[in-house]
This record gives structure tokens, sequence and C-alpha cells, in this order.
């Protein structure tokens, strides 16, 4: 791989990183909108409001950065990029099309668990560093989180890995069948409910909760800094909607797989990210006890049901 | 070590000794989310496990009832309106009553009729706004949306025929300011047809949704003991299994008939105690003032032509006495203690609201719950803080 090639990679996933987080960001504003009676942005860019997102980064560049007198300085300036890298190191792993991807990898399954696993450390840093009791409350509501997702997650993806007989997500893709999506379904339903936890979007969004700890660990930040933050939600949504996609629904195979399948990959990374957004439109917030009782007594159970299933099936059919 | 004796100290995590940990003094408020405005909760809490609440009252204190007392009583009304700005029509009223058995007066059967129904819709607004903000506070957006298309479909008649949409200032002592417009009554049952609709629409987004029974079962339990105890009234208490409501108990307006034999009034009650509970009897109470506003209806279009107010005198003077008069107000009691010297203001008009003895329980309800619970309890005991603070 020359230097050329790999420059032209990464500035492929970085433009990849900022533009598809502000599609789902719009997409949120439009659906969320039309779901509750309202129209959403209008005015931004013209048509329908679709400069909106972009209007809200230069307001938020205008914005005093401020760092509390109390705060640990440097790890509160620091928190945003730690919660924001690893889902753009994340995305250049995940293969899109027959043999594109940005990084090849031969066990990106696992590299991307275990990057995206980084993410939280940035929540718990920024909640610790503010020197803010709600910040600490969400930063610690944060740690309780990530113990009841991790688990239920890894057990769900190794369940697909298993039927692959690969830890590579290209290879997952190379090897998946229609009928795994029977195959795979409580899989599915254990890593969507992880990775939303993981997002700590609703109904799990109990880290920020803003009718109760007014935006937990992300309290005291404004401007540019507080944008990362935001920026690494949408972010995230794209990663997780991006592996549920190659994961489960078979990322790139469907008619004209051959020229079309880097559209079949977006499409159903598209699909799964309106139900990320539908489930907040829809749905209250649990209780982080109430999520730690589905994580250990719900996701935990299936995910090893799954596995079981999956190993059966193999040691049957032989494959 | 010489530590507070609210300071306990217990051991977590690994290693020789462990972390010591101390109760965290948190301030809900007075600008907080969660708190509809400027009340404010001083809870120590241990983790997020509360060990004691304080509300701290008195942020938005407008000193009403000493303004009550240089104000004549057509000028009271403006100010009566304004404590509880979802109640402004059923606040009016406690005043207009007080004054008009004061002075003996009789009020015209189409006024008694046409406040009964706007009183009603005035509930239906008050009930509706909680039904969407309380969901909003457990962090489910989307039942404000359908809750407001409703108020607003019932805010477009209030509007027509008082003018105000929220500060109606439509009683005067003595019946209405003016009469309802022509066609009027017609738009209103479409309305309330139109409301009544789409009601479903917004129960199962609420008490239909798991999640939030979940956050509202057994959470917060009132028992009927405390009610009594703290003078809770309105819904909050009716959801602990009092059976008390001042439109059967005490009927001033149309209610007695309303809610007597055959009537379509009934009381609506619970005997859990819990949010869930509370949540539920304002969603059937939305359903039973729905009902109570039609029969006014048909009544009022069955009423013959006739005035809708009093000629009063240029000036008002209020015969010496004193009364007290309760009203049976969206969120609970609300009573006024009227006391005259014969001059054109009250000597003293003292006010009681509902809200204030409403949120005093929490210094009772709130320890023992988790910080996520103490939002959902705050926002079940509907409350305006204007309504706390006068």
């Amino acid at each position: 791989m020359t230097a050329l090639e790999v420059t032209l990679r990464a500035v492929a996933v970085l433009a990849a990183f900022l533009v598809l987080p502000l599609l789902v960001g719009q997409t949120e504003h439009k659906v969320m909108a039309h779901m509750q009676g309202r129209l959403g942005p209008m005015y931004a860019g013209g048509f329908h409001g679709w400069a909106q997102l972009v209007a809200d980064g230069v307001k938020f560049v205008q914005k005093e950065d401020l760092t509390p007198a109390a705060a640990d300085k440097r790890v509160f300036r620091f928190a945003p990029a730690i919660a924001l890298v690893p889902y753009l190191v994340a995305l250049s792993a995940i293969p899109i099309h027959p043999g594109v991807q940005a990084a090849t990898l031969p066990a990106s399954a696992v590299f991307v668990l275990a990057i995206i696993g980084v993410g939280i450390i940035g929540t718990l840093m920024a909640g610790w560093a503010s020197a803010n009791k709600y910040a600490l409350l969400g930063a610690m509501r944060a740690a309780a989180q990530l113990l009841s997702y991790e688990l239920p997650m890894v057990l769900a993806v190794s369940s697909v890995c298993l039927a692959a007989g690969s830890l590579s997500l290209a290879g997952i893709v190379t090897q998946w069948h229609w009928w795994w999506l029977a195959w795979q379904a409580p899989g599915a339903v254990v890593f969507l409910t992880a990775a939303v936890a993981e997002l700590q979007r609703p109904p799990f969004d109990m880290p920020v909760a803003d009718s109760e700890i007014v935006f937990g660990a992300y309290t005291e930040y404004t401007g540019l800094r507080f944008a990362f933050f935001l920026l690494s939600e949408y972010a995230g949504i794209v990663v997780m909607s991006f592996l549920f996609a190659v994961l489960f629904l078979g990322g790139w195979h469907g008619p004209y797989a051959g020229a079309l399948g880097w559209l079949w990959t977006v499409a159903k990374a598209f699909a799964i990210a309106i139900v990320i957004i539908w489930l907040r439109v829809a749905w209250p917030r649990l209780r982080e006890d109430q999520l730690q009782r589905l994580a250990w007594l719900v996701l935990v159970p299936l995910a090893l049901g799954q596995l079981l299933l999956t190993g059966a099936v193999i040691a049957v059919t032989g494959s | 070590m010489a530590q507070p004796t609210t300071n306990r100290e217990l051991t977590v995590g690994v290693g020789a000794g462990g972390l010591a940990t101390a109760d965290m003094v948190l301030n809900i408020g007075p600008q907080h989310p969660a708190t509809h405005g400027v009340l404010r909760l001083r809870i120590v809490v241990d983790g997020e496990r509360i060990v004691s609440a304080e509300p701290i009252i008195g942020y938005m204190h407008r000193g009403a009832e000493k303004l009550f007392e240089v104000r004549d009583y057509r000028q009271i009304v403006v100010l009566a309106n304004r404590h509880d700005w979802l109640s402004a029509f059923s606040s009016e009223l406690g005043v207009v009553l007080s004054v008009e058995s004061m002075l003996g007066m009789e009020v015209p059967e189409r006024a008694v009729w046409a406040r009964t129904l706007l009183a009603e819709l005035n509930r239906v607004l008050n009930h509706l706004m909680f039904l969407g903000s309380y969901p909003l506070e457990l962090g489910a957006i989307t039942p404000v949306f359908y809750a407001f298309r409703e108020r607003e479909e019932l805010q477009a008649v209030m509007e027509e025929a008082s003018g105000g949409r929220m500060h109606y200032m439509f009683n005067r002592v003595g019946g209405l300011k003016e009469d309802l417009p022509a066609g009027w009554l017609g738009r209103v049952a479409h309305a309330i047809a139109a409301v009544r609709s789409r009601m479903p629409d917004l129960e199962s987004l609420i008490v239909g949704n798991e999640i939030l029974r979940a956050r509202t079962r057994g959470v917060g339990v009132l028992t009927p003991e405390t009610v009594a105890a703290y003078g809770v009234s309105g819904p909050i208490a009716r959801a602990s299994g009092l059976n008390i409501d001042l439109r059967r108990d005490a009927p001033y307006l149309a209610y007695a008939g309303l809610f007597g034999e055959g009537g379509p009034g009934r009381v609506v009650t619970r005997t859990d105690g819990d949010c869930l509970a509370r949540l539920e009897v304002l969603l059937e109470q939305t359903h039973v003032s729905l009902d109570l506003a039609e029969h006014c209806l048909d009544v009022l279009a069955s009423l013959p032509q006739g005035p809708i107010n009093v000629r009063l005198p240029k000036v008002l003077k209020v015969p010496e006495g004193e009364i007290y008069t309760a009203t049976e107000n969206p969120l609970g009691f609300n009573g006024y203690y009227l006391v005259s010297r014969g001059e054109k203001t009250p000597w003293r008009l003292k006010l009681r609201s509902a809200s204030f003895n409403n949120v005093s329980v929490l210094s009772e309800l709130l320890p023992g719950h988790l910080i996520a619970d103490m939002v959902a309890i705050l926002g079940s005991m509907f409350f305006v803080v204007g309504d706390i603070d006068k």
C-alpha cells in the first residue's frame, strides 16, 4: 500500500465520519419532528432546513470555550477527543462493499468491539474532571451502564463470528446467508439493545438524563467541546448501525451486489439508524437499575442461548 | 475522626481499606428542568439514594395576598388568576363566588352554567398540560406534542369567548364579562369531540407504555394518613384513596346537579397512591371533565336567552363580615378567606392554594428513593410554582 493510498483512505474515512453523523442528525430532526406533528428545521439553507446542523456547528464554534475553575483542566479538555476518536477508528474497519474497507484487519470484529469500548472513558473523564455533582452522577451512571451492555454485546457478536467461522467483518459478510436473519435474530435483538445502551440513547439515556441530572457528564461543557460530544453520539449511531448491518443484515448482500453492494450496506445501516431515532421518539427512559436487571436477566441469557443455538446448528450441519 | 452524624462511612471497592464515602448535598433547582420554574429541593444523597429532602420555596413569592388588599374587587380578579397560571378560570371563580355570597347576589342561570362549562374546560387544559409534561420528566419527549395539540383545540374556543389564552379574566362579580359569541356552543362541542377522539393516542403513549409503567408503579407511595396530615388535595389525594371532591361534597356553581343522582359527574379515585395512580386519576378526570363540559353545553343550548351578568354599582362595596370559599381547582382545594370591613377593597384576603400543601409532602415522600425516582415523584405532584409561592 503506497503512502498516497493510505492518505486517500484516511481522508475518505474522515469525510464519511464528518458527513454521515450530520446526515443522521438531520434525519433525526426531520423524522422526529414529523412523528410529533411538527415540521422540524425549515429555514436554514432554504430547502427544508437542510443546513440546520451546519448552522448549529457554526454557532458552536463561536461560543466561548469555558473550563470550570475547579475542573481538572487537562482531563476536562481532553475528554471530548477520547469520546470521539474511537468511533472514527472503528469506522475505518467496517467493510461496505466486497473488498472495500479503509483498513484491512484480520480480526476486525474484535478490533471494532475493543475500540468502541474506549469511548466511554471520555464520558467518565468528563464527568470526573468537571468537578460538578451532576456531572459526577452522570459519569457514575455511565460506568454502571457500561457493566450492563458490554457483555451481551460481545456475546451477540461472538455468535455471528462463530456462525461465519471468522473474526473478520468482511469474512462474516462473505459467509452470510439470508436464513441467518432468523437464525441470528435473538442475537440481533441483544446487539441492538446493547448498542442503544452503549450510545446512551433513549430509552437508555440515564447518563445524560436532561430532566434528572441535566446532561450528566456534559453539564459543564460549552462550544466546540460540547459539539464534539454530540458528534460522538451521532458518529456512534453511524458506527453501530453499520456494524448491525454488517453483522446481522448481510452488509452488501442484495440484488446487484457486485455493483450496488455499498448502497445496500448504507441503506441497511440507515434503516437501523432510523430505528434508533424512533426509539427516542416513542419511549421514556429506564432507570439505571432497571437496565442492569434487563441486561443480566434477559440480555445475557438470551445471548448465551443464541451462542448455544449457533453452536448446535454448526455441530449438526457440520459446516 | 470528629464528623457530623449525618456523614456515614461505608467501605466500597477493593484493596486495603477501601474508599471512604460521604453523603452529598445536592441542590435540585431553583433552576432545574424538573422543577417547572423555581422550586428548589435541597436533597442529601448517598450515591443516588436520597437520605433527606427539603423543599425550599419562595423564589417566586409575589405577595399576592398583600396586593389583594389594595385592589378593588374587580381588580382582584386580574390578580387572582395569576398564582396558578394553569387554573386561571377556576381561581377567578373563588374570588367572585366569595364576593357574590357576601353580597347575597343572585347570579343568572346562564352565567352559572357557562362558568361551569369554562371551569371544566380549564380543568381539561390543566390536566392535558401535566399529561404532556410528566412524561417529559421521565424522558418521553413525544406526549407533550400530542397534549398540546389537544390544548390548542380547546384554547381556541376559550380564546374566542374570553380573549385570553391563559389569564382569561372572564369572570365578573355577578356573572361573566360578556355573553358567549354566536355559534360558539357548536364550536365547543366540535372541539370536545375532536379532543375526545384523539385522547386514545395520548393514552397509549403514556399509560400504555411499559417503561413508563415500570418507572411509576410502586414509586412514591403516598398513604392516606400522610395525605390527611399534610392537607394534600385534588387528584393527588384521590390517587391515595381519599374520596373527596368539593364539586360533589360542597357543591358550587351547577355541580350539585352534575354530581347528583344520574348526573355525568363522578369522583375518580385510585387506591395505590403511587405515581402511576396519580397519572391515571389525571387521565380519567380529563374524560370526566369532557363529559361534564358536554352536559353543560346541552343545558346552555336549552336555556332561554337572558342576561349573563348583573349590573353592578359604580363603586362595589362588600358588607362587613368574613367568608371562606373553597373551590375544587384542577390541582386541589383553592380557598379564599375574605374579611371585609365594608370598604371597596378587602381588609384581608388570604389564599389557600393547592400546590403549597401538595409539595410540602415531598420531604416525607422522597427519602429512600433514587434521584431518578425523585424526578418521577416530583412530576407526579402536579404543581405550579406560582401556586406554591403565591
